[in-house]
């Protein structure tokens, strides 16, 4: 198995903190928005995002959600791996809100999909939009693409995109491994 | 591991420490989902299951139908009173005359023990038993472990005493199946009539002294006298049952400690506990009703997803 390194630390880095400052070019105090994190990996990302608002643009009052979208998905019974489910941590309304999905990597767009359809039953947003730190290029199968990218890739099929937070993988760096 | 290890649900006896596990963890976020504004999700869209209930039943019947349709399977409902059964046809040939209208799982309530086990041996569908004469009642014990771990925080190490008809009852015999798998101690409290003569074999302590069983237990499960299934008297009265083994709020007051007081469902009110229990802030008894949706939500999902395409 081989891996390269698409982005490192310090790209990382800077990365996020152009999605948050384009985060807030349009939604100025995030008032009437909301950040919802697409369980497993990107509620790490949402996590992060919130966190330099918080910290480094003192944007105080962000409203931070995770979804779960496992029991909205299309391959129900269709895949040979079981289907785990994760927690959904949605403790406001979003009805009327402007919502922004944020995960790691946007690839078939499948995911995107299923929140779409899972986010309605805590309400009807004013709109939604995606945010995506990285998206695979030619590889949508369905017409979804993101409000905000961090890098867009060419990957093709047979190798995976893994991105590794600090948090979690003691390191901040985006890799592409052959599968 | 994330799949259980049995294609059916025929009793907590065929089950390991493991699904229940994933069957509770998988209803913690079934929860949540009920608790959302809609309350649905599309998982079993293309799932169809029926539900056949050969005997009466309230509780359990709407809260399979509505753990079916909150994970959008389409539902058929069958009871035998208004059907051919009473016309002669057998067990089998009704099932299979349902499952070649393409139905994937069934849920079925039957008076004679072992009747799920018996169906799952002879038709292609996964089978849910909802109670099967006085033999078990698998989802209702998972809803009462539940229940425990949920008031709780655990359900290893706690003690349980099951009150009553222990007799006639497919709830004792699963929570006892499903308490000590996950290292529980059962007891279980009654008139002797009432107490299956072997029971201790199964390792649960047997006391006939109310009062003291309370004193030692952290949970009390209180069962119903089931009349309908009895062809003797097994007390001199029903009056006399209930001074012996009926729990009031004196007797809970008199305790030097707070239990939790569980019910299966339906209660008779002044017989096996009182109003002002059944109502209390130490009965958990709506809350059983409300996991009972989600704890089947979790069954009803982890066997469909082992059902082929």
């Amino acid at each position: 198995m081989s891996q390269k390194v698409l982005l490192n630390a310090k790209e990382v880095n800077i990365i996020l903190h152009r999605l948050a400052c384009q985060l807030i070019e349009k939604h100025n105090d995030f008032s009437n928005t909301v950040l919802i994190g697409l369980q497993p990996r990107g509620i790490y990302l949402a996590d992060r995002i919130a966190k330099i608002l918080k910290e480094d643009y003192n944007i105080t009052n962000v409203k931070l959600g995770y979804l779960d979208i496992t029991f909205y998905r299309d391959d129900f019974r269709r895949n040979e791996k079981p289907l785990e489910a994760n927690k959904t941590k949605i403790d406001f309304l979003v009805e009327d809100k402007d919502i922004v999905f944020i995960d790691d990597v946007l690839h078939t767009g499948r995911s995107i999909r299923a929140a779409l359809t899972a986010v309605q039953s805590f309400g009807r947003p004013n709109e939604i939009e995606l945010l995506a730190l990285i998206d695979r290029r030619f590889s949508r199968h369905l017409p979804i693409q993101p409000n905000y990218r961090g890098r867009q890739v060419d990957v093709i099929n047979a190798e995976k995109v893994k991105v590794n937070w600090k948090e979690h993988d003691t390191e901040d760096a985006v890799y592409l491994i052959d599968k | 591991m994330n799949t259980l290890s049995v294609n059916h649900l025929l009793g907590i006896k065929y089950l390991n420490q493991k699904d229940i596990q994933l069957i509770f963890e998988t209803a913690d976020h079934f929860k949540e989902v009920i608790n959302r504004p809609i309350k649905k999700v599309p998982s079993l869209r293309d799932i169809t299951i029926a539900n056949l209930f050969f005997e009466n039943s309230t509780r359990t019947k709407l809260s399979f139908e509505l753990a079916e349709k909150r994970l959008s399977a389409d539902v058929i409902n069958f009871s035998s009173a208004q059907s051919s059964v009473k016309k002669g046809e057998t067990l089998i040939d009704t099932v299979n005359n349902i499952l070649s209208m393409k139905v994937d799982m069934v849920v079925m309530r039957h008076p004679n023990p072992g009747a799920g086990v018996f169906l799952s041996k002879h038709v292609k569908a996964s089978i849910i038993n909802a109670g099967d004469g006085a033999h078990e009642h698998p989802t209702q014990a998972l809803l009462d472990s539940y229940s425990i771990r949920e008031k709780l925080g655990e359900v290893g190490g706690k003690k349980v005493v099951i009150v009553g008809d222990i007799l006639h009852s497919r709830v004792a015999l699963s929570n006892i199946f499903a308490l000590q798998l996950q290292g529980a101690e059962v007891m279980v409290c009654g008139p002797k009539t009432l107490i299956p003569k072997y029971i201790d074999k199964l390792g649960v302590k047997v006391e006939t002294n109310l009062k003291k069983a309370l004193q030692w237990c952290d949970v009390a499960n209180m069962l119903r006298v089931q009349n309908e299934r009895m062809d003797i008297s097994y007390f001199p009265s029903t009056r006399e049952y209930t001074q012996q083994f009926g729990v009031t709020k004196d007797l809970l007051d008199s305790l030097d400690k707070k239990i939790t007081i569980m019910h299966p469902g339906p209660i008779n009110r002044g017989v096996e506990i009182t109003s002002d229990v059944a109502d209390s802030k130490q009965a958990i008894i709506l809350d059983q009703v409300q996991n009972g949706v989600a704890v089947r939500m979790a069954v009803i999902y982890l066997l469909a997803s082992k059902i082929k395409q």
